[in-house]
Formats: structure tokens, C-alpha cells, sequence
């Protein structure tokens, strides 16, 4: 059964590189066992989140690996249309050469015209459906009843890079991680998936003298580490942004962040709708309600309806515990 | 069914697959605050209040949307729980603007109790919806938009109705619920928004100043009338059970308002069975017009003007009964008691919203003259009981007025999904057939589904009919009738689920099992009641006799015609 891509997928041991992790082996059997006529593969290309660009990267460099991808996953599950969901400037600059690599085959292009969580898989679906951008509740999952209520699978740009490589046999366990901020040597840079953040920086020439922090995982949704902290593998999408911990104003990088969750975010529920856009206007006036942000990191964190609106504390949380209440701010 | 036992809070409950946590809490009488849950439609598990945790489950659950499980062991209350709540509530409070002073459901704001039942500060936080505008649909329904909570039920109603007049589109930094602007959709005014919208954001265009100014002036000669459906209602505005029929209570409360007359719609719903029962005879001889659709719900009517045009033909002809009863008080009893009808102010208490649009259509004006002057939805009479410090459940019975203090049981039983066809179908049987009706219920008419169809046997004709309620079923049957326009003979349409009884304007909360309740009422009431046809009325009779004694008059007072409707302009209206 070598010859089986599921097989080698699960031997590769390769995971979702959207954020989540999941085994891609694992959702793609799912799809492939669920019971439908029509099934579809979607390629989730609208990487959003700030200081988040190694999908852009891959699309750039390796267009053919990802159409190959997406092609052996529509043979592995038996879906005779897939689509590459892109984000507005993605689209727009790789539209042309996307189309030249697709030629007659039964892929298409889809533009993502909604906010930020139009990326959250489900939200995506519903996006590609016509629909307003809001998430799904779950059950069903979109590996039995997704894309217009049919058995649909959804990965990530590198994800279906990496199937490519798999297939030709020339994998070797590497991710793609995204490094900026204050550092000399932004980008994005293949490595083993298994590198500490630490080891990352110091391979790029970006370990600086000076004091910082970094947030990693997403420009917004990513926790904050201190120096002593980064003997771990890089979470989440795979960036690592650095931050001069004296050049930086805790407040514009929260406001951001703010700003960025209370634009970016669906408005159906009340925690995130209302919650997100408290904060927002909290960390706009300059000064932090401690006794009301836990209020709302709380409901935040235990009742949002996914896992945009839940993720929404860590950031504020480890900057205010790990930098602000240390400092005079 | 499976029967499944679980605990809440320690405590050992059944219920059967299916159903979900709330829905049992709340049959064990355990409280789980919620916002936005409705038994009508699907949760939308938005507004975060009905957490619950579940023992062994990481995280909490949204008890409206969780179905339950063998063995489960939930807890509705711990100290985390209470305080999530509570930040939650208060950001619905952030966005919802109180103007409880004006609001009509002061008595009753759900938001207001869930506040007192959470303990929260309801303005913790500086209102958002500060100088969101106030909307106006047509001359019945008002949607406030500052007060609402943005969780979509209205939205989720007016598609399930089958119209998508509102909407929820993208302004600024956040997605607001408005009215379409597209010109080929427009609002119903069946105030389904209204009923399943937990924060007051929905009102009907209020009557209530006008109505005390008429009753104030010595001048006016003023005539309250009110609708089959209310009987079994009104009473839950004053503690009494689901479906307490309060008619005679109801009577002497509005004598005490001070109105000079006082009858019952239902004898209005005598004529119309009559008339439309002639007309479906005619049309089912002469196989013309087919299928005859019912014209007694206005939203059903618009609806039809607006999105079905083509459909207008197969509309009866014949009034509804708010408007025939108005219509013979501003000329028989006028004409009958010597009294001026330019200084008759008829006030009708409707059930319903769109009643007040049905009122306003010229093309029902006798002689200039409005059939009908004000209509007063369930809640508002009740609003006026109050202002006047008139306890319904204190008062003593009383009977309505002459000429028309005799009602039938097919009158009555108007207020429910498929009473209008059957009590046409009691008329039609006699005239068609001269026998007396063996079997006056025709059951099968009867239920709650959405969609129901029946096919009935007079004489030697066999008539095929269709009981619709909820209009969202309206719209599957018109696309039906385009492909096979002989699907069926007659087509009872009432736009709010479960017929008047479920209408936009009768007392909140409504849902399926309160419904139930009230249309048992009204079927209880006809089957105790003597009369039970609509040509057995001896008031009815009697104006045959007396005053309807040319095509002309009956024509005049009883028919009328429709035409194509476009879109009303959406008015913002300034604040009150």
C-alpha cells in the first residue's frame, strides 16, 4: 500500500500548516470514507492575520507544487472540482500566473471579498456559497457536510505543497516560517518543523543584542515571549515577529491588535461583537481597566462561538503580565 | 423515541433524543437565562447567555443548542458561569439603548428581567447604538435599530416567511440589521420580526394616543370592535393561563374605557363566510378564477400584490371581516341609530399589525369613509387597560352590543389556522348540498403544520383545498401553482404560524405550544356554542333581510379589488 498517498501522508506524519495542526492523513480519509456524490477540495490561501506571509511566499516560488497538491488530494478523495480560495491581494497579483499552472484542469479561482475571519474554514464555505462570512457550528464537520452541503476538504497553501513533495518523494519535514519586525533579515525561510523559535532566529542572523520580545504563532492572534522563553517549536502559522522591547509602544502594538479583532471578526456573537470593540476602544483611550479586561478576557475565552473571538486574550495577556506590569507605563 | 436521563444541577431529569438542554431545564422549571433563543427557529446561539458546563467536557456549552445525552451531568450555575453571564448581559446592554419610559414592553422587557436575574449594572457601558436610526415599514411596523441586539432573529424570521426584507449588511466596523433597498422586496408587515425579537427593537406603528383623543371627544360616537383570535389572548397580559377565554371580561373592560359600542368581529366573519362561500360556489361551477385563494390576512394579500401579481385573480373578492363589521356600522347602524357617520370613530382590536396597513387602503372607503379608523393590536388594548388601571381578570362578564350580540362558532373559530375554510366549507356544504351538515368539525382541516391539504366532498363536487400558515409555505405552493394551477380549489393563506392566534400583535412571548393553546381555546368555544354555522346567525339573517337587499349594497360594503403593489418608501422617523 506504498503507493497510497493517504498511507504516505501518515507516515510523513504531516499536519495542517493553517494554524491548527490537525493530521492532514487523518481529514483526508475522513473525506475520502464520507458518503456524497459531489465532493470538493478547497485550498485556503487567504492568509490574513498580520505578519503572517509564508503562504504569499509559496505561492510565489512553488505554484506547480501547490496545484499538484491540490490534484493528487482530488484524486485521493474523488472530488472533481476544487477551488484556490484567495485573499484579495493575493488574488489580484497571482491570479494570471495561478491560471497559466491550471490550465484545463477543473480548479478555480475564488476571491475573498469578506473580513478576516472569511478565513476560519467554515466561514470560508459559506463565503464560496455566496453567504455572509460567519462560522458554522460544529457538528457537522466539513469533512461530511461542507461546500454546498457535500464532503469537502480544506488545507492549507503549504499543506498541499508539502503533499506535492511527498508524492515525489522529496519531503523533509520542513515548514516555512515568517520572521519581521525589528530584525535585519526579515522573510521567509524553510527550516526543519521542529526548530526551536530560538534556533530560528539565531539561523536567520535575527537574535539581537538588544532587549525584546516576539510574538509568535500570528501578528495578532500570537502570544508574547520573552528572551528566556523561546526553547520551543514556532505555534500556530509559523511567524515569528521581534519587537526592540524599548523602541516599542505597548500601546500602538495593542491597538493594532485591537482594531485588527474588532474589524476583522463576524459580529455574530455578543463576546466578540461587543467585547472585542470594548477593548478596542479601551486601549485607544491609553488606559488599561485591569478589573474589566479580565471580565471580558474571561467571557472572551470561555463563550465566544470560535476560535477567533477565544484566541483574542493571549496576545493582551502575555504582553500585560509579561511586559506592561513589568515596566512604568 | 429514546427516553434519556441526565441530571442538572444534581437534579434527575427525562427527556427524549432530540431535544436539547434548555428545553428540558425549562420544562423542570430550572432557570437558564436566555437572550436569543427562540422554540421557533433554529438556535442561533449568539447572544452567549445559556452556558452551561457538562461534566467531563472541556469548556462551556450553549444549553439552546446542545442536544442531550444519556448520563450527562450539567451544571447551569457555577460562580464562572454567573460571572461570563454577567459580562455578557452587559455588553447586550451596551449596544441596546433603554428607553423604557416609551417602550411598549416595559411590562414585560426580557431584557429587563434577565438584568434583575443576573444582577448586572445595565449601563456599565456608554451605549454604541447612540443616534442609530428608527426605521418606519409602511403604517404599521416600526424597527428601532438602537435598541437592537443583534442577534438575527428577525432577520432568520423574515426568510423563514419567505420575504428577506431585512437584512444584515456591513456599515463601518460592524454588520447592522436594515431593511432591503432592493426594490423587489418589501415588507409584509406580518410583525413576525417583532414577536421573536428579545430586546423591543420591533413595535407596531402605536394607536393608542389617537384612540384615547377619540374616546376624550364628546363629539365622536366610538365603536370598539374586536377580532376572533384576542378572546383566548388578551388574558395573558394580566397572569391569566395560555388560551383563558376572557371575551365577556374583555367586553365590559373596553365598556369601562368609555366606548359607546362594543361587537364582535366574528359577525363580521359570518358575512365573509357567506360571501365566500357564494363566490367559491360560483367559481367552482363556472371553473374560473381557480384556485380561490382567502383574502382575510392583508400580509398574505401584499404579499401576493407585491411578490405574485400574477396570483391577484384568485384573491376572493370579499372583505375581511375587521373591515365588513367597520363598514356596516358607518352605514347600517348609522343609518339604523340616526347617527352621523363622519362623527363614528370604529376602533378594531386585531391581533395583528397589518390590519392597521389593511385599514389605511383607500379602495375599502365607503363614501369616503373609512371602513375602520384605528386599530389597536392584543398588546395595545391591553397597554390601554392598564393606563387605566383596569384589572381584565377583576371584571365581571358582559355581552356585546346589538344588532350584532350573536356570534357563531364558525365566527369564532377565524382566529385559527384553517377556521376560515371551515367554516366556509359548514355554509357551502348546506347551500350546495341542502342537507344539514352530519359532521359540523372537519378535522382534517385542523393541525399546526405549515402545509396541510385536504380534499373534501359536497354533493358531487370534490374540493381540493390547501391550509397554509407560516407565508414562508406560501411561496412553495405559489411556485407549485405555476407549474399546475389545478393543484387545487380553495387556499387558505394566514401569513404568522397557526393563524391569527400567532399574529404579530397578540401578547409575548408566542410559540408553538402557546399557540396550541390558544387555537384549542376557540375550537373549544365553537364546540359549546349553539350556533355553529354562519348562515344560522340570526343577526346575520336579519341584515340579509334588512339592509343587504341589492347586489349593489353588498358589493359595497362587502367586496373590493386588488393591483399590483410597488415598494413603500422606508421612512426614518425622528424620535418620539
Amino acid at each position: 500500500m506504498k503507493d497510497d498517498i493517504i498511507e504516505k501522508l501518515k507516515e510523513a506524519g504531516l499536519k495542517g500548516r493553517g494554524g491548527a495542526g490537525f493530521p492532514t492523513s487523518t481529514k483526508w480519509e475522513l473525506v475520502k470514507k464520507a458518503k456524497g456524490n459531489n465532493k470538493y477540495v478547497i485550498c485556503n490561501a487567504s492568509e490574513g492575520e498580520p505578519n503572517v506571509f509564508k503562504d504569499k511566499h509559496i505561492i510565489e516560488k512553488y505554484s506547480e507544487d501547490i496545484v499538484n497538491g491540490i490534484e493528487i488530494a482530488m484524486r485521493a478523495i474523488g472530488a472533481n472540482k476544487a477551488y484556490i480560495y484567495l485573499n484579495k491581494d493575493y488574488y489580484k497579483e497571482f491570479k494570471n500566473k495561478l491560471e497559466e499552472v491550471i490550465g484545463e484542469k477543473n480548479i478555480v479561482l475564488f476571491e475573498k471579498k469578506s473580513r478576516y475571519i472569511g478565513g476560519e474554514e467554515t466561514s470560508a464555505v459559506e463565503s464560496i456559497e455566496g453567504k455572509k462570512a460567519e462560522p458554522r457550528k460544529r457538528p457537522p464537520f466539513l469533512t461530511d457536510y461542507g461546500l454546498f452541503g457535500c464532503p469537502t476538504l480544506m488545507n492549507n497553501v503549504e499543506t498541499f505543497y508539502h503533499v506535492s513533495k511527498i508524492a515525489k518523494g522529496e519531503y523533509n519535514k520542513t515548514r516555512f516560517y515568517s520572521v519581521n519586525g525589528d530584525v535585519n533579515n526579515s522573510g521567509v525561510f524553510e527550516f526543519p518543523e521542529d526548530m526551536t523559535i530560538f534556533q530560528v532566529l539565531k539561523k536567520t542572523e535575527n537574535h539581537p543584542s538588544f532587549d525584546f520580545f516576539v510574538q509568535v504563532g500570528g501578528g495578532a492572534s500570537g502570544e508574547i515571549m520573552l528572551p528566556e522563553e523561546l526553547n520551543r517549536p514556532v505555534p500556530g502559522a509559523g511567524s515569528i515577529t521581534l519587537f526592540n522591547r524599548k523602541k516599542t509602544d505597548v500601546f500602538v502594538l495593542m491597538k493594532k491588535w485591537a482594531e485588527f479583532f474588532h474589524v476583522g471578526n463576524c459580529d455574530k456573537c455578543v463576546p466578540c461583537r461587543e467585547g472585542a470593540f470594548r477593548i478596542y476602544e479601551m486601549v485607544k483611550s491609553g488606559k488599561l481597566d485591569y478589573e474589566l479586561l479580565d471580565s471580558l478576557f474571561l467571557s472572551l475565552r470561555e463563550s465566544s462561538f470560535c476560535a477567533l473571538g477565544r484566541g483574542i486574550p493571549i496576545p493582551f495577556q502575555s504582553l500585560i503580565e509579561k511586559v506592561i506590569k513589568n515596566e512604568k507605563y | 423515541m429514546k427516553n434519556i436521563k441526565f441530571k442538572i444541577d444534581n437534579k434527575e431529569v427525562e427527556g427524549v433524543e432530540g431535544e436539547t438542554i434548555l428545553h428540558v431545564a425549562r420544562r423542570n422549571n430550572i432557570r437558564i437565562p436566555a437572550a436569543c433563543y427562540h422554540s421557533d427557529l433554529e438556535p442561533e446561539t449568539s447572544c452567549r447567555l445559556c452556558l452551561v458546563s457538562i461534566a467531563g467536557r472541556k469548556g462551556l456549552f450553549t444549553s439552546c443548542s446542545v442536544e442531550i445525552e444519556e448520563g450527562m451531568d450539567i451544571t447551569t450555575d457555577s460562580p464562572e458561569i454567573k460571572e461570563i453571564r454577567k459580562t455578557n448581559l452587559e455588553l447586550i446592554f451596551s449596544q441596546h439603548i433603554e428607553k423604557c419610559g416609551t417602550c411598549v414592553r416595559n411590562y414585560h422587557c426580557r431584557l429587563l428581567s434577565l438584568a434583575k436575574e443576573c444582577g448586572i449594572k445595565i449601563s456599565e457601558f456608554k451605549d454604541r447604538k447612540q443616534n442609530f436610526p428608527r426605521y418606519q415599514f409602511g403604517p404599521s411596523l416600526i424597527f428601532d435599530s438602537s435598541k437592537c441586539i443583534d442577534c438575527h432573529n428577525c432577520v432568520a424570521m423574515c426568510d423563514k416567511q419567505g420575504v428577506g426584507f431585512l437584512n444584515v449588511e456591513e456599515n463601518g466596523n460592524f454588520w447592522e440589521v436594515v431593511p432591503s433597498k432592493d426594490i423587489k422586496r418589501d415588507c409584509i408587515y406580518c410583525g413576525q420580526c417583532l414577536v421573536h425579537c428579545p430586546s423591543g427593537a420591533f413595535e407596531e406603528v402605536s394607536a393608542v394616543g389617537d384612540v384615547e383623543k377619540s374616546l376624550d371627544d364628546k363629539k365622536k360616537f366610538v365603536v370598539f370592535q374586536f377580532a376572533p383570535s384576542i378572546r383566548s389572548s388578551l388574558g395573558e397580559e394580566f397572569g391569566l393561563d395560555y388560551g383563558t377565554v376572557v371575551t365577556g371580561k374583555m367586553i365590559a373592560g373596553i365598556r369601562k374605557l368609555g366606548a359607546d359600542r362594543v361587537f364582535d368581529v366574528s359577525v363580521g366573519a359570518d358575512v365573509t363566510t357567506i360571501e365566500e362561500g357564494g363566490e367559491l360556489i360560483e367559481r367552482l361551477t363556472e371553473k374560473k378564477g381557480l384556485p380561490m385563494f382567502t383574502s382575510c390576512c392583508p400580509s398574505w394579500v401584499k404579499y401576493v400584490e407585491f411578490y405574485y401579481p400574477q396570483f391577484i385573480k384568485n384573491l376572493t373578492t370579499v372583505r375581511s371581516p375587521q373591515i365588513i363589521l367597520g363598514g356596516l356600522t358607518k352605514t347600517y347602524l348609522a343609518e339604523k341609530e340616526k347617527i352621523n357617520p363622519k362623527n363614528i370613530v370604529v376602533v378594531s382590536i386585531m391581533p395583528c399589525i397589518s390590519k392597521k396597513f389593511e385599514a389605511t387602503r383607500e379602495e375599502l372607503n365607503i363614501d369616503g369613509l373609512k371602513p375602520i379608523d384605528y386599530v389597536l393590536t392584543t398588546r395595545e388594548l391591553a397597554c390601554l387597560f392598564k393606563k387605566n388601571n383596569i384589572n381584565l381578570a377583576e371584571l365581571k362578564d358582559e355581552e356585546s352590543d346589538t344588532p350584532w350580540d350573536k356570534y357563531t362558532g364558525a365566527g369564532v373559530i377565524y382566529g385559527a389556522t384553517g377556521g376560515v375554510t371551515e367554516s366556509a366549507l359548514r355554509t357551502v356544504y348546506e347551500k350546495v348540498t341542502g342537507k344539514k351538515l352530519k359532521q359540523i368539525e372537519f378535522k382534517e382541516l385542523r393541525g399546526m403544520e405549515g402545509c396541510r391539504e385536504a380534499v373534501v366532498k359536497i354533493g358531487d363536487i370534490l374540493v381540493k383545498i390547501a391550509i397554509i400558515n407560516g407565508l414562508g409555505n406560501a411561496k412553495c405552493l405559489l411556485e407549485k401553482l405555476k407549474e399546475n394551477p389545478s393543484l387545487y380549489d380553495y387556499v387558505e393563506v394566514m401569513a404568522c404560524s397557526g393563524g391569527c392566534i400567532g399574529g404579530g400583535g397578540q401578547p409575548l412571548p408566542t410559540d408553538r405550544e402557546i399557540r396550541k393553546k390558544r387555537a384549542m381555546a376557540l375550537y373549544g368555544i365553537d364546540k359549546e356554542w349553539g350556533i355553529r354555522m354562519a348562515h344560522e346567525s340570526p343577526v346575520v339573517e336579519l341584515l340579509y333581510k334588512d339592509f343587504f337587499k341589492n347586489k349593489k349594497i353588498i358589493h359595497e360594503i362587502c367586496h373590493t379589488h386588488y393591483s399590483p403593489k410597488e415598494k413603500d418608501k422606508i421612512k426614518i422617523i425622528k424620535e418620539k
